[in-house]
């Protein structure tokens, strides 16, 4: 076959054009790919090398009133892994498991982990101890997608001392991930468990910070920092309490590992609570990164209940501590005076509606007056009282006097107390015919369908303690409103707090609990419980005319009240009679 | 009498060029954030071939067009040869491992049969068509060539190697162009495979059929040939969903891949994701000579080989890409000045059958790896990984210009391309 030179040019032309413009056709793709598209795959790119790798934030530190630290971050370590897929990260863990313990339920929860969040780097030691971290270093190249990531710890000089109102962190659930209330939150990250940890989560949380490393297909690291500028973590400021650290500490000391009850400490003027322990307490250390589970089984099987906050969560009848109540409601009302006689005279207790209503003497108290009454914390003149005001007012002047309300601490699990709203219900409660007006004579001791918290006492008590008027207990160092609770004149308060003056006398129930240079003034309480030993109250401030405390104690099955008073004399004589405390700057804005 | 050999001057610096630019990418390739042992240090042996190809396309360049055409005969029969003991005996590898496309002795693999093949086919190709007087006027007349192709492209597609298939029937189309077979018969040799992609559409497939209709009623080719067209064509229609069924399930993936990578973005999508990524982030002037991360973080699969044209551009950019489709495109205006200037119709066909191959080869291996071309796995001429195509691609080096010294006109006369080559004749 003969190629005619005039054909062959022209096919040849034709080619060069098809060639070129083939050519130029690809050519046109990549210019849309890699300039005019260029961004877009700048980002896959980079999306694909760089893991971000969360840096975590310090919590705020917790400071009590002074500058003590009632809470403080410490050098910890998180161990993570970066993984592309679950199987992956099953072999790797697996592999992992001959050097450091991890279970197959660690394994399986890490790559719970991974599959709700990719993109994070999966947990799988919160809180590696310092020999797991210097085992895995060593290991370093056999794991390249493992990092190690320095974290703040959480940790309480004073522990068990400040469980009752401090809390713990601890990782947060997966319950909690998929709740909506923890949109902003991540897995793997810590988060306030109870008490102020809890209570100003949202404070003392902090901004979590980032920073990049390379990794390849394999999810291997090949370059720890440098790809892209490190997103510092911003740490908390710092929150200042109104706790009194010192006295905190001499309380749960007093108290020890052997007496069951709470401590509240509040100053009158202010609402600020002092110092709030319930003993026995549990190390809030100890739930840092993980509770050990025989620890968590010990603090669960325990009888008397550490983890149960007495002071805010426990209710007890308040007994004879009521009885400023009863006589507030009265002299409110206008009823009595602090002179005032009932018309019958103690002689062991009262005949009522067919039923005989015991005092707690035996001996009889005789034809006391109110003040008297209230020192020697006679039963039979609170049950005339009582009658006296009605059941319906006394009621209301209860509810008036907020014992049916929380105290409105700023404490998570605060338990709401309980005080009959109205004669209904009674009426609810057993059936309208179905009980008598006796309910009034229990009501008016401090006994019956009437019980209170620690805290919510010692609220009332600094209503006692100053004008009649009541702060919100606040922990964290604010100022609260106050709010009349009572409206009695500055005489009547007075005659009240004598009266309460001469409960810790020789002429009352505590006389053994007085201080030397200071009066004490209070009421002891002793609740009856039928099963057991009773449990012994003493709510009660000092000194008498200046009150600069409220003390409420409760000792569980503690017997008699003036066991109480005297834990709250020693309580009150430590917080009026040690050397000033000088304080401390905190650092910071808080 | 030893006639002195004029070496293609413009074509072997174009090649070595080449050469040279992808040899320093697969050093590139080499150069990752963990080291691959085996890629690392494919650049040394890529080297140690491309001397070897050097010596190989000298001495090639001594022997005569007639040499070469009286090779074609036995040529062709030992490559057919290879293909069957391939198909029987063959073990995979590189980014098909699945398909049996080489050919081991004793475990050390000897080389692709199919690179020979190629050359083969187009030198018995060639062969068959110089021995006309005038160009194959009628589908009847293709039988010969259709023949010579399709003997070892069925052996290829059992492998199965989709893309030295493709390959074959790029030489097949361009050289019979080349030897002047009217585009209205292409056309029609070409409706089958038309027919066999439309299937998949029945409103295409039907367009595409009234189409053929009227060209073969405008071009009236004899009755027995018109109806088996038609019958082909039909054939085809119905056999696409049943060849469908045969595919091997790496090529199903493919071809679904090619129509949308996010299909399987993690696996059978996920070269061409990265490969895209890697090519788009490199921007106008690329990340830097051995910087690219997708490369150096493995993200990029078969750097060194199927996929070094994202290498390319991820690390040199939009510039570095232009570069070298310039090069490629110099390449191929140089060889059809070899094809139109050659002394023989033999030799004219060889040159223009191995422009053909070339052709495909760029094609799809670049538009493969920007997701224009689907994925198959042949090579990037001079730029991959690999010692027998840098062999097979230098000894067609060697072969053009030997047919370029016997052409018209002194071989390394500028400029390059057509214009004024035969006017001066």
């Amino acid at each position: 076959m003969s190629l005619h030179p005039n054909d062959i040019q022209r096919r040849g032309r034709f080619a060069a054009w098809l060639t070129a413009l083939s050519l130029l056709a690809l050519a046109s793709g990549f210019f849309r790919a890699q300039v005019l598209d260029s961004e877009r795959y700048q980002l896959s790119s980079e999306k694909n090398r760089l893991r971000e790798v969360p840096i975590p934030a310090a919590r705020g530190n917790i400071y009590d009133r002074h500058g003590a630290i009632i809470a403080e971050n410490v050098p910890g370590y998180t161990v993570t892994i970066l993984s592309t897929s679950a199987d992956t990260l099953r072999s790797t863990l697996s592999r992992l498991s001959s050097i450091i313990d991890l279970t197959p339920a660690d394994i399986e929860s890490a790559v719970r982990r991974l599959r709700r969040d990719p993109n994070r780097p999966t947990v799988v030691l919160a809180d590696a101890s310092f020999d797991q971290v210097s085992v895995l270093e060593e290991h370093r190249t056999e794991f390249p997608s493992l990092i190690i990531q320095a974290a703040p710890k959480r940790r309480y000089p004073d522990g068990p001392a400040s469980s009752a109102f401090v809390g713990y962190t601890s990782e947060i659930n997966e319950t909690e991930l998929n709740s909506a209330d923890y949109v902003e939150y991540k897995s793997g990250q810590q988060i306030g468990r109870a008490g102020l940890e809890r209570q100003y989560e949202s404070q003392l949380r902090g901004l979590e910070g980032s920073r990049f490393v390379e990794v390849d297909a394999r999810g291997r690291v090949v370059r720890e920092s440098g790809a892209r500028p490190d997103r510092p973590a911003t740490a908390a400021p710092p929150l200042q309490t109104n706790i009194d650290m010192d006295l905190q500490r001499f309380i749960a000391s007093y108290l020890g590992d052997s007496l069951v009850g709470g401590v509240v400490a509040i100053e009158p003027s202010t609402g600020a609570v002092l110092a709030i322990h319930s003993a026995p307490t549990y190390d809030p250390n100890r739930f840092i990164g993980g509770i050990p589970t025989e620890y968590y089984k010990q603090l669960t099987t325990d009888d008397r209940r550490p983890l149960y906050n007495k002071a805010m969560q426990g209710r007890y009848p308040p007994a004879s501590t009521f009885k400023l109540a009863t006589a507030a409601v009265a002299l409110e009302a206008g009823l009595v005076t602090m002179d005032t006689r009932m018309p019958t005279p103690c002689s062991g207790g009262y005949q009522y509606g067919g039923r005989y209503f015991r005092c707690w003497d035996r001996n009889g108290h005789g034809a006391v007056t109110l003040a008297q009454a209230i020192a020697k914390s006679c039963d039979t003149y609170f049950y005339q009282l009582g009658l006296r005001i009605t059941l319906s007012r006394f009621l209301a002047g209860g509810v008036k006097l907020k014992f049916g309300e929380k105290s409105g601490i700023d404490l998570p699990n605060e338990t709401t107390p309980q005080w009959p709203y109205a004669v209904e219900y009674f009426d609810k409660a057993y059936g309208p015919k179905n009980w008598t007006n006796a309910v009034t004579l229990n009501l008016s001791i401090g006994q019956g369908e009437n019980t209170q918290t620690i805290l919510n006492m010692a609220r009332f008590y600094t209503a006692l303690a100053t004008d009649g008027s009541a702060a919100r207990p606040e922990v964290v160092a604010r100022n609260p409103e106050r709010t009349r609770i009572m409206e009695l004149t500055p005489a009547q308060l007075t005659g009240l707090r004598d009266a309460m003056g001469d409960v810790v006398s020789g002429r009352g129930t505590a006389g053994s609990a007085a201080i030397e240079g200071v009066v004490l003034a209070g009421k002891t309480g002793t609740a009856q419980n039928e099963t057991a030993r009773d449990h012994a109250w003493f709510v009660g401030f000092a000194p008498k005319d200046d009150p600069k405390i409220v003390v409420a104690v409760m000792l569980w099955q503690g017997e008699h009240g003036y066991a109480a008073a005297r834990i709250a004399s020693k309580v009150v004589a430590h917080y009026l009679k040690r050397p000033a405390i000088q304080p401390v700057d905190i650092e910071g804005d808080g | 009498m030893i006639k002195r050999v004029f070496a293609d001057y413009p074509l072997v610096i174009i090649a070595l060029l080449l050469s040279a630019y992808g040899i320093a990418v697969v050093y590139s390739a080499g150069q990752t954030d963990v080291l691959q042992a085996s890629v690392a240090s494919a650049y040394r042996r890529q080297l140690a071939w491309f001397a070897v190809a050097l010596v190989a396309a000298w001495l090639l360049s001594r022997a005569s067009v007639r040499l070469i055409e009286w090779v074609s005969w036995p040529g062709y029969l030992l490559a057919i040869v290879l293909l069957l003991v391939t198909l029987f005996f063959g073990s995979g590898g590189g980014t098909a491992s699945s398909m049996r496309g080489w050919l081991t002795v004793g475990g050390v693999r000897l080389g692709q049969p199919a690179e020979l093949a190629k050359v083969a086919v187009v030198l018995m190709l060639a062969k068959v068509l110089a021995a006309r007087r005038d160009p194959p006027k009628s589908l009847v007349e293709l039988w010969l060539p259709a023949l010579v192709v399709l003997v070892p492209w069925l052996l290829v597609m059992a492998q199965p190697d989709l893309g030295t298939g493709m390959v074959f029937v790029g030489i097949f189309f361009a050289m019979l162009f080349w030897a002047g077979v009217s585009a209205r018969l292409l056309l029609l040799a070409a409706s089958p495979a038309i027919s066999l992609l439309l299937a998949f559409n029945t409103g295409l497939w039907g367009a595409w059929f009234l189409i053929l209709i009227a060209v073969v009623l405008w071009y009236k080719p004899y009755v027995v040939e018109g109806v088996v067209l038609i019958v082909t064509n039909v054939a085809m229609g119905v056999l696409a969903p049943i060849l469908w069924d045969k595919l091997a399930p790496h090529q199903r993936a493919r071809l679904l891949v090619f129509l949308d990578p996010s299909e399987d973005p993690q696996a059978s999508g996920y070269h061409v994701i990265q490969s895209q990524i890697a090519i788009g982030s490199g921007g106008w002037f690329g990340k830097g000579f051995t910087l690219g991360t997708q490369k150096r973080g493995s993200f990029l699969p078969e750097q060194h080989t199927d996929f070094i044209f994202a290498v390319v551009g991820e690390e040199l950019g939009f510039l570095g890409v232009s570069m070298a489709l310039a090069l490629f495109l110099l390449l191929f205006l140089r060889v059809i000045r070899v094809a139109s200037r050659a002394n023989d119709s033999f030799s004219s066909l060889v040159a223009f059958g191995l422009l053909g191959s070339w052709m495909v080869h760029v094609i799809e291996n670049v538009g493969m790896t920007l997701n224009l071309m689907p994925i198959t796995g042949i090579p990037l001429p001079f730029f991959s990984y690999g010692g027998s195509f840098m062999l097979a691609c230098w000894l067609a080096i060697g072969i053009l210009v030997r047919i370029s010294s016997e052409g018209r006109g002194e071989a390394d006369a500028l400029p390059i391309g057509l214009r004024g080559s035969s006017s001066r004749y």
